[in-house]
């Protein structure tokens, strides 16, 4: 019998172009606290706490260390941090909380984008002997993308300014791009400002529980029914950019495809991504795609896929929702994938 | 529910050395990996999952690496975790590892932590700039040195404790086809005449810049039914952290590495480690840190931990080995440094350890520590299955 694991609560920023006032940990601290009111959990309560963030975004190694003084680790707890995005940091969780070692997880990501330049910052992620030496930048690889699906005829410019209007469409307090946005001119052809994703900084955190304890943290849990991730090779000549195969895989593990979802939140930081998610998932008009915003209304790098998490499963404690999927993404033109579905007791 | 037993079925490492110029950082970690399918018996084709662990991404310069290692580590159509626990993240990927399996997510995973120091030069990466560190802090021993003296003072310990321990594990060493640092005339003498770099931290007494990797197959009951060679069991493992400095804060003996340590025997059902631990493969990156960590993980009472490095006891022949492999004293490829601790203890087990075996260990600890004294990780390998 697998345990059964909810996400019990959620807290984000009010996600900015720029925090040059807070240093990362002022930045989290009042969304740690925050999480932690929502269900009245103390720090000294927590079974596993787990957290994604980049020494890279920092500008210093060991950034994440700071991040424990947020935290308030005394008595010490059992910790762990990957250097992903915290999506992938609330996977951990999870699986620590199948095995039984802890009831109560809480998870946490930040970045802030803010201080370097983000598109120079993102090609250290490619490959350092044959690609990153030429410093393709994410914006240039993300506009690849579309054109390849353009090319393809999946979408065309008018169809990808209508996902960034719908997506900026949202009454999202958090967001940090929303109402109408010009689509502006062109950044690397065929992508436009309003193809993009706002730059900013942000933190977000999720309170992860087991069983009865969940059901005590909250009236209605988000129940995880199931969560998988799958990564693609890295060079981008060796892909189809216009498929997710790696989304697809996860999804089916996650058993998205068993039964349609009302409501699915997609870490797609250009438009054209969303096309791709969407055929990947097999999601038609009739699901609700971003009411959030998704990541083209606020983007900060490290935190946006667990916000995606967290969104959706917000949207089930609210009754908004009843089966949610849930996405995050990775690495240069969605290499890898992190899929979620999430389910809220019947009513 | 009852977690799923794992078990070490493949073991593999590089020779660490100063510079591997001859691979890329793809070719280093798959050299590693490689070696420990080999060992398992098994292809690419039979891990369901890989988690890979290293240090700072500044240390190679390549931001989130595991992306462009994915071809390389067999983890395409996968999934794939990066842990980063600073020096502990060896140990910690283990861990991670395990846990899939653990909680019946995977059946068999391929956990992998490496470190390329040659493509940058750790001890500055180490250093961090103004505002977030005061200028008098060069590397890692600029930090660790005031505890050491911390715990001369606190316990009394002669000047020459660290000199023997350096001394016996560049001795170990020898006998560790992969270790960094071959020695061959290695005496007590040099050690302790060698240059004072951090006083009372002398060069002899310091972990070199390694390039390394070291990789493992973990795997559940059934996996391990079908292994050619004896497995290592896990009977435990833990993680603690605290913060870096706080009022309060015993950076001579941490509570997180007490309290990891506490947790790991009691899931190995230990009451006494002197006694029921055979052999042990702690992180000692300044020689020093074997006394301090014998009483941090209760293997002597606080101020007695140099009684038994002076005694001999923790020498390869003696009664409670430490660091047979030479430890980080001998190869130090940060990331990899805290998964070569966790393998060796396993090799220990199952007896495959070559020339620096110690007859007849049934129960081995790994552990490895990391940031300031902050982040713990560690785990008991026996090598029988553990009872449920």
């Amino acid at each position: 019998m697998t345990r059964e694991i909810a996400v019990v609560a959620f807290a984000q920023t009010d996600h900015r172009r720029s925090t040059d006032d807070l240093s990362e940990v002022e930045m989290l601290m009042p969304v740690l606290h925050e999480v932690l009111d929502r269900t009245g959990l103390r720090t000294a309560d927590i079974g596993f706490t787990c957290s994604g963030s980049s020494d890279y975004l920092a500008g210093r190694a060991f950034s994440f260390t700071l991040a424990l003084d947020g935290v308030g680790a005394w008595p010490p707890i059992s910790e762990s941090h990957v250097e992903m995005d915290g999506a992938w940091a609330l996977y951990e969780a999870w699986t620590k909380l199948l095995t039984g070692d802890a009831d109560t997880a809480l998870v946490y990501a930040y970045g802030k984008s803010s201080p370097g330049s983000l598109r120079d910052v993102l090609t250290r992620q490619l490959d350092p002997y044959y690609v990153a030496p030429l410093w393709p930048d994410s914006v240039a690889l993300a506009a690849l993308q579309a054109q390849a699906l353009i090319d393809a005829h999946e979408t065309d410019e008018p169809a990808l300014a209508a996902v960034a209007a719908r997506s900026r469409a949202t009454d999202n307090p958090h967001a940090q791009l929303r109402g109408p946005v010009p689509h502006g001119d062109y950044v690397v052809r065929p992508l436009r400002t309003g193809d993009c994703p706002p730059i900013g900084d942000g933190a977000a955190a999720v309170i992860l529980a087991a069983g009865d304890r969940a059901r005590e943290l909250c009236e209605r849990p988000a129940w995880i029914r199931g969560i998988d991730h799958r990564i693609e090779p890295h060079s981008l000549g060796v892909r189809d950019l216009t498929d997710s195969p790696s989304t697809r895989l996860a999804a089916e593990k996650a058993g998205a495809f068993e039964r349609p979802v009302d409501t699915a939140e997609l870490h797609a930081p250009f438009t054209a991504q969303e096309i791709v998610l969407r055929k990947a998932l097999r999601l038609d008009d009739t699901v609700r795609v971003n009411p959030s915003g998704g990541a083209l209304a606020a983007n900060p790098v490290m935190a946006a896929g667990l916000i995606r998490l967290g969104e959706a499963a917000a949207a089930i404690h609210r009754g908004e929702a009843d089966r949610a999927l849930a996405h995050a993404t990775s690495g240069p033109c969605l290499q890898q994938n992190l899929v979620a579905v999430l389910e809220g007791d019947p009513r | 529910m009852s977690k799923e037993p794992v078990a070490v079925v493949g073991i593999g490492q590089t020779k660490h050395v100063a510079a591997r110029r001859d691979v890329s950082i793809a070719g280093l970690v798959r050299e590693a990996a490689r070696r420990a399918l080999d060992d398992a018996e098994l292809t690419w084709a039979d891990i369901d999952a890989v988690v890979i662990g290293k240090a700072p991404d500044f240390f190679e310069g390549v931001m989130m690496p595991e992306l462009y290692l994915a071809d390389a580590l067999g983890a395409v159509g996968k999934p794939l975790l990066r842990v980063h626990t600073a020096g502990s993240v060896g140990g910690s990927t283990a861990l991670v590892a395990a846990g899939l399996i653990a909680a019946r997510v995977h059946g068999t995973v391929l956990t992998c932590a490496f470190e390329k120091q040659s493509e940058s030069n750790a001890m500055w990466g180490l250093s961090l700039p103004i505002p977030f560190q005061q200028p008098l802090l060069a590397g890692a021993g600029g930090f660790f040195a005031p505890h050491v003296r911390a715990y001369m003072r606190r316990s009394g310990a002669p000047d020459t404790i660290g000199s023997l321990v350096a001394y016996k594990d560049r001795r170990n060493a020898l006998k560790n086809p992969f270790a960094h640092l071959h020695e061959h005339d290695i005496t007590l003498e040099k050690v302790q005449s060698s240059p004072m770099l951090w006083d009372p931290i002398r060069y002899s007494e310091t972990c070199p810049s390694s390039d390394g990797a070291c990789a493992m197959v973990l795997t559940d009951r059934a996996g391990a039914a079908r292994a050619p060679r004896p497995p290592a069991w896990m009977h435990g493992g833990a993680m603690r952290s605290e913060p870096t400095l706080f009022a309060g804060k015993d950076a001579v003996s941490p509570r997180a590495g007490k309290d990891c340590a506490a947790d790991v025997y009691r899931q190995a059902r230990i009451t006494d480690p002197r006694r029921e631990i055979d052999a042990v493969e702690m992180y000692v990156p300044f020689s020093w840190y074997e006394p301090m960590w014998l009483e941090n993980l209760g293997f002597a009472d606080e101020g007695e931990g140099w009684k038994l490095t002076e005694a001999g006891v923790t020498e390869l022949d003696g009664d409670l080995p430490v660091n047979m492999s030479g430890g980080v004293l001998s190869s130090n490829p940060i990331g990899a440094s805290g998964m070569i601790r966790f393998a060796e203890a396993a090799l220990q087990v199952r007896g495959q350890a070559g020339e620096h075996q110690v007859e007849g260990v049934r129960r081995a600890l790994g552990h490895a520590y990391g940031g300031g004294s902050q982040f713990f990780a560690m785990w008991l390998v026996g090598a029988e299955p553990p009872s449920t």
